[in-house]
């Protein structure tokens, strides 16, 4: 019980990282109608966001191990911690989270720039000059973030009071020995809330419902006056934003590398397919849907039944749903079909 | 009667003499079109040339660059002191030392390099294009068992030289052993071996391990050696489960850890998955976790200083081995860190070391056998002993062409004093307990062959 209740927390958590990407994917396709390939890319430069926001606030004074004589070696101490004692490491302890203060509006500007200064010259270009534009962009961002940073994973920490893990069978009385790390949770939470903010906004606000309107029928809304391409380029902005942001609060789980949007981004496309191409909530379910079942695909259980299940789920689910619900979950007609 | 002619009857005494020149143009050519061909009797054969050429073949991109990119300063390194530049390095300590900083055989040593992009195809068709196009004598390189066995294949075919890299699998000297291969680094067994008594000692004769291994050539292997050597020491192995190569995220392999038996978690994961299966258990509580009355264990048996440093502080106190460390006090140990870091300004990775030793030993090779033909020079490595390489007294055993010299036992360090200073040596295991037969089962199913000049 205790297993399958830890590998449903651990898909949810999953399918949180899958959908929040695949949600932008969609936003981006919906209103566009670009297939954008650098969206990895964004997500990642999201988590080095925080990388480059932890290595300002880390500057450090070094101080020379005497010991070493045959090079450069050095420990490092914080400037932060020296000048400001009580502030400073509660700053750094807090660097991830704080660091979405400065990724909003840089991944903001990042995503008008792409898509003033590239994306828009391919609106009326075949989807495939899209997927080749945008993954040429994601491979030479990709490639800037490898010169500047390495290949290396870098780590980053989670604040330290969310850096163990959480209790659950204590603190909800379910199972015996439930035990989850608390980042992830937060993370799931976190998840949940920018998904919630993102359909409230497009549900909620005049600015949503004529996006939304744009979505169905672009041309009716521009013969009502509306500069529906402004607002379009404003909802590229608000992808990058959500990206970003999951970016951000991904590095304590996953140490960013310059390769992990594109590691997430063939997924999050199967995800986009699986739910309906333009679908919103088909993105979601699916993306929640898929992290449950590759999750249940790789106990040991189901390994021992189907060997290497659990590298090939989620394409087969794919396959599956594409066989009986050609347009994917929640897929709306006409979209992507002449 | 007809009038009928045959062919040859159609031949005058022109023809014949135009057709015996034609041939005579023909049989000739290649004398004219290959260089040195009269003294071709091997591939690549510089000739009578002034130069060298050596091909360095490693990740420049993908989950190992950071490695790739060691692996190039210490090949650029060795070849700096090969042509008698900076300050010699281990050529000073190189013992019996034939290298006089004079290049090899008097000739300059150049070199080109290429990048495996840690995959397998594309690192066959970059030691391709350098044994082709640009007439290696020797390729080397590493990083990952699986590319290395592709390369080393390749090179025997070819006719070429092949000093391995950072390499760790049994395979590489075992059953994909080849005569024209040669392997400096240790690998899974001899980690096994090491390891075994040092587990024993810290953790007690009663465990239950749960690995997690890295699906290919180097994880079953080192998965095997591992679980021979805990089993060995009177530990029961939980559960054996395979992870896909970057898998990015290991958590839904993680959680069934959560509710097994197993009180020790041995990660067979390297690079990019170490660092991230190592940080993700951790995040999952494992380290904080008791079983059947036992602290919760991590081991990583294959190590690295450049790993470590991705790992952070999740390497503390986690036991694993390593082939080499820049903290040795041993003289061809600190001559190699002081040239490697006077010239680039950090100590040089285990995955550094391998590949510039490799190099020197070529090279000396090349300087005992008197030429750059490759078997000669693989005659000169078969059973060659040597000392002053940082590993203490090693030898290239014939039987297999594998280095045999002491291991390393390492822990994450508790309080590192610099950036560097991530491992700590818990133990020089004796190459006595490191070594195993040639025949023995974990190498077997390979035949080393008959060595290939590529003539």
């Amino acid at each position: 019980m205790d297993a399958i209740l830890l590998q449903i927390l651990n898909g949810l958590d999953k399918g949180a990282a899958y959908a929040l990407i695949a949600l932008g994917l969609t936003l981006v396709f919906g209103t566009l109608g670009v297939v954008n390939f650098a969206h990895g890319a964004i997500f990642m430069l999201g988590a080095f966001c925080a990388v480059t926001f932890n290595r300002v606030l880390s500057m450090s004074t070094k101080v020379r191990d005497e010991s070493v004589t045959l090079f450069e070696a050095f420990k490092e101490v914080p400037i932060l911690t020296t000048k400001f004692p009580v502030v400073g490491p509660v700053i750094l302890d807090y660097a991830v989270p704080l660091s979405l203060l400065v990724a909003i509006p840089i991944m903001l500007l990042l995503g008008f720039a792409m898509e003033r200064g590239l994306i828009r010259h391919f609106y009326k270009r075949p989807h495939a000059d899209q997927i080749l534009v945008t993954f040429g962009l994601a491979i030479i961002l990709q490639e800037i973030i490898k010169h500047y940073f390495g290949a290396n994973p870098i780590p980053q920490s989670a604040p330290a009071a969310f850096a163990g893990s959480a209790n659950i069978s204590a603190y909800f009385g379910v199972g015996e020995n439930i035990i989850y790390p608390w980042w992830r949770l937060i993370y799931l939470a976190f998840s949940v809330f920018i998904i919630s903010c993102v359909f409230a906004f497009l549900h909620l606000t005049t600015f949503g419902m004529v996006v939304r309107a744009g979505m169905q029928d672009r041309e009716m809304v521009g013969m009502l006056g509306i500069n529906i391409q402004r607002r379009f380029s404003i909802v590229f902005g608000m992808a990058a934003v959500v990206a970003g942001m999951a970016g951000v609060m991904y590095t304590p789980i996953l140490p960013p590398d310059y390769h992990m949007g594109m590691d997430f981004l063939v997924l999050s496309f199967v995800v986009v397919v699986v739910g309906g191409m333009g679908s919103l909530g088909g993105a979601v379910a699916a993306g929640f849907l898929l992290g449950i079942l590759q999750s249940f695909a790789s106990m040991n259980e189901v390994k021992s039944i189907i060997p290497g299940i659990d590298q090939i789920i989620i394409y087969l689910v794919a396959v599956v749903v594409l066989l009986v619900l050609p347009r994917g979950l929640l897929g709306r007609k006409g979209v992507m079909e002449d | 009667m007809s009038n009928k002619k045959t062919p040859l009857s159609t031949w005058t005494r022109r023809d014949v003499l135009k057709a015996s020149a034609a041939s005579t143009a023909i049989a000739g050519a290649p004398m004219f079109f290959s260089r040195h061909a009269y003294g071709a009797d091997f591939l690549n054969n510089p000739g009578d040339g002034k130069t060298v050429t050596l091909g360095f073949n490693v990740p420049q991109s993908g989950a190992y660059a950071d490695e790739g990119a060691d692996e190039l300063r210490a090949f650029e390194l060795a070849v700096e002191h090969l042509n008698g530049g900076g300050d010699g390095g281990m050529l000073n300590t190189m013992q019996p030392g034939n290298l006089k900083g004079n290049g090899i055989l008097g000739k300059k040593v150049e070199y080109v390099t290429g990048d495996t992009q840690t995959k397998s195809d594309a690192a066959r068709a970059s030691a391709k294009r350098m044994i082709e196009k640009d007439g290696v004598v020797m390729v080397s390189g590493g990083s990952s068992s699986g590319v290395a066995i592709a390369v080393q294949g390749l090179c025997q075919e070819a006719g070429i030289i092949f000093m391995a890299g950072l390499t760790h699998s049994n395979d590489t000297t075992g059953k994909d052993k080849k005569a024209n291969g040669f392997r400096h680094f240790f690998n899974g067994y001899m980690s096994g071996a090491a390891l075994g008594p040092v587990l024993e000692k810290a953790y007690g004769k009663d465990r239950r391990a749960y690995h997690l291994t890295a699906d290919y050539t180097w994880g079953w292997t080192q998965e095997q050696s591992i679980q021979a050597s805990t089993e060995n020491i009177g530990w029961t192995t939980e559960q054996k489960v395979l992870t896909p190569v970057g898998a990015g995220d290991f958590s839904q392999y993680i959680t069934p850890i959560l509710n097994s038996d197993a009180d020790t978690l041995i990660l067979n994961h390297y690079g990019k998955d170490m660092i991230n299966s190592l940080t993700q258990a951790v995040q999952f509580g494992l380290r904080d976790k008791s079983v059947n009355g036992k602290d919760f264990q991590i081991i990583v048996p294959l190590y690295s200083r450049l790993m470590a440093q991705g790992a952070a502080e999740n390497v503390k106190g986690i036991y694993g081995s390593t082939n080499w460390h820049w903290s040795l006090q041993d003289e061809g140990s600190k001559a190699f860190v002081k040239s490697f870091g006077a010239k680039f300004g950090n100590p040089p990775s285990q995955a550094a070391h391998t590949c510039y030793v490799q190099t020197l030993l070529y090279a000396d090779a090349a300087e005992r056998a008197g030429t750059f033909e490759p078997c000669q020079i693989a005659k000169a490595l078969e059973g060659h002993k040597f000392d002053g390489m940082g590993n203490g007294p090693t030898e290239y055993r014939a039987e297999d062409h594998q280095c045999f010299k002491d291991v390393l036992v390492v822990k994450g360090k508790e309080n590192p004093s610099s950036q560097f200073d991530l491992l700590e040596i818990v133990e020089v295991t004796p190459r006595a307990q490191v070594e195993y037969a040639p025949d023995h089962e974990m190498f077997a199913g390979g035949d080393l062959g008959s060595c290939n000049n590529g003539a």
